[in-house]
């Protein structure tokens, strides 16, 4: 169904750009944001109407890949967009994405700088692209169930110990990051022997494992159905919450660190609206309640510094510096690995 | 013996894999945990937070709007449709009605592609657009439901109430309509239950920021569905149910009320 949807939509993308737009009128007081799926306090879009007057027209997106498609097909205006590290460089690549004029955001500088260095990664210089929150991939464990000093290592994933009590991503980036860190290569290799070595271990774990999920894992892990998961940082602390025999780490061998972001993408009409929106984002009160609403690791120093002490110990929303700087962030990657990934999937899942 | 209790089993079979799901759904809506297979004990928690919940509500809103609004427009367009085609000569007619056929049977996400190309031309997209995408793809199943009585009435007691002095438009409320009105009726609610589903051609016709139920709950995937989402499929659920008895005891009333006579 998604992958239809996507396809459909670049079927739209094409067509629409043989045939033409028609004329529009502009209206100044407008700005159109493209976000994830309950990503933003819907109180944060009203407040921001009633300060500033300008009407918001929200919409929201399931997949970075749907988000493309979506913007790509082309028959809506989109001022401001979020998504995901690798899709904000892809998109700068290709020139699709409007610098941000720093001098109308000044409330940056409520941004932990750190992370503004680790989004230079998929964006040099932060010309472009404004951090929303980030956080890590790691391992959610059931504490009463596993021994726990061994979790700090990939290698309990492929111990036979938990066989059928281990549940990895369905998604292919994601998954490879264990076997390829293992190894003790980059997340972002383009080297087709290093990603063949990383299947081979992969098919050799997959008798163990329970199930590849996605937004299942954290209910299925406190339901006790497996005891090891390979997990986002922010399904972790909703599993946490649900449970409390459920404890998350990153291994010691690195894994991979992801940075949601807003950007203004080629089709911005509104932009001193949209950086007005962006600034917003960025003010202590509006980054407070998105933080409790969405509840993953706010790069905004000024929120971070006015939570208790509990949740800013709390390592699974929050990684410290150390486990940050030995992750990787994801970088796009061209056709050419896109479809060599999706055949490396291919033959994992029919093993 | 034997061959009746397989017959119950499987008539049992069959309304546990229909109705089974629903109950689940229902039964999570009264979970107190946000979790789907964790039970943490009775609440009625979600229902007070869905009507306090100002996205869902919205969506619900534009929903019933697009519904209604959609169902009633292509009831009045289709019914008028129907009255033409029946009046058609054996070929125009069956030209006719191939043409409104295809949309039935063309696939939702060509249709929504198609109408989005169209729509973008000429306009900005919006709840408008939506709107005329729903009426587009319902009026074939109200001529679908309407022609059938249509044809099943003689032309007679209507030209007999035009040679009586009866103006048309008075003929056809006074005699033709009591005919078809069934036939009327039933394509509105099916009018009704297709906008309702709809997800792809609402998909691509929609404006940002504009959202039905379907569409909500699509990007709402990644983060997990919400229970308030549950209460609201039960309340819906239920609501359907009741009509549908209510329909069902009318008819069967009246079937009765007829056999008498």
């Amino acid at each position: 169904m998604k992958k239809k949807i996507i396809y459909a939509l670049i079927v739209a993308a094409l067509s629409i750009s043989l045939f033409g737009c028609g004329n529009q009128k502009i209206d100044p007081n407008k700005l159109t944001v493209l976000n994830y799926g309950k990503y933003i306090d819907p109180k944060v879009i009203k407040m921001f109407e009633k300060e500033t007057g300008i009407t918001v027209e929200y919409e929201e997106y399931e997949s970075p890949e749907e988000m493309y498609a979506k913007y790509k097909a082309g028959s809506i205006d989109y001022d401001l967009a979020c998504t995901s590290d690798y899709m904000v460089q892809k998109l700068i690549n290709e020139k699709e994405v409007l610098p941000i004029d720093y001098s109308n955001v000044p409330l940056v500088s409520n941004l932990n700088t750190d992370i503004l260095k680790y989004a230079q990664s998929y964006d040099k210089g932060n010309k472009y692209s404004i951090p929303y929150f980030y956080g890590t991939v790691g391992i959610l464990y059931n504490k009463t169930k596993v021994n726990t000093a061994d979790v700090n290592s990939w290698n309990i994933l492929f111990d036979k110990k938990y066989s059928g009590k281990i549940i990895m991503e369905n998604s292919v980036r994601d998954t490879f990051v264990v076997p390829l860190k293992k190894l003790g290569f980059s997340i972002n290799t383009t080297s087709k022997k290093q990603l063949n070595q990383a299947l081979d271990i992969l098919v050799k774990q997959k008798p163990l494992v329970y199930a590849y999920l996605v937004d299942e894992t954290g209910d299925e892990m406190a339901a006790g159905n497996a005891s090891l998961a390979l997990c986002y940082s922010g399904e972790a602390g909703y599993a946490e919450s649900l449970s409390k025999d459920l404890a998350f780490s990153v291994p010691k061998e690195g894994s991979d660190m992801w940075i949601d972001a807003w950007f203004m993408p080629k089709t911005c009409i509104h932009k001193a609206n949209a950086e007005k929106f962006m600034n917003f984002l960025c003010r202590e009160d509006i980054a407070a309640l998105n933080f409790d609403y969405v509840y993953y690791a706010t790069p905004n120093t000024a929120v971070y510094n006015s939570l208790d002490e509990k949740t800013r110990n709390n390592t699974t929303i929050f990684p410290s510096k150390e486990v940050l700087d030995n992750c990787e962030i994801f970088h796009s990657i061209n056709e050419d690995m896109t479809n060599y990934y999706t055949e490396l999937w291919e033959s994992l899942k029919s093993y | 013996m034997v061959k009746r209790s397989a017959e119950r089993l499987y008539l049992i079979l069959i309304f546990l894999f229909l109705y089974f799901p629903i109950f689940v759904l229902m039964g999570l809506s009264f979970n107190n945990s946000k979790s789907r297979v964790i039970w943490n004990g009775f609440t009625l928690n979600w229902y007070k937070k869905l009507f306090q919940n100002e996205t869902i509500m919205s969506a619900f809103s534009t929903t019933m709007t697009i519904t209604f609004l959609s169902a009633t427009i292509a009831t009045i367009l289709g019914t008028a449709a129907a009255i033409g085609i029946s009046a058609m000569k054996k070929r125009n007619r069956t030209i006719m009605l191939g043409a409104t056929n295809i949309p039935l049977l063309n696939a939702d996400i060509v249709t929504g592609i198609s109408l989005m190309l169209l729509f973008v031309r000429f306009t900005k997209l919006g709840l408008s657009t939506v709107l005329i995408a729903h009426i587009t793809f319902n009026i074939p199943y109200v001529i679908l439901n309407v022609l059938p009585k249509l044809n099943s009435v003689s032309n007679i007691t209507y030209e007999a109430a035009l040679d009586l002095g009866a103006n048309p438009v008075h003929a056809f409320f006074k005699v033709v309509w009591p005919d078809i009105k069934s036939g009327i009726f039933s394509g509105f609610l099916m009018a009704v239950t297709m906008s309702l589903d709809d997800f792809s051609i609402t998909y691509f016709t929609k404006g940002a920021g504009v959202n039905t139920l379907s569409t909500m709950i699509y990007t709402e995937m990644r983060k997990g569905i919400k229970p308030e989402m549950y209460s609201l499929s039960s309340l819906l659920f239920i609501i359907a149910l009741i009509l549908l008895l209510m329909i069902n005891f009318r008819s069967d009333k009246k079937s009765k009320s007829l056999s008498r006579q």
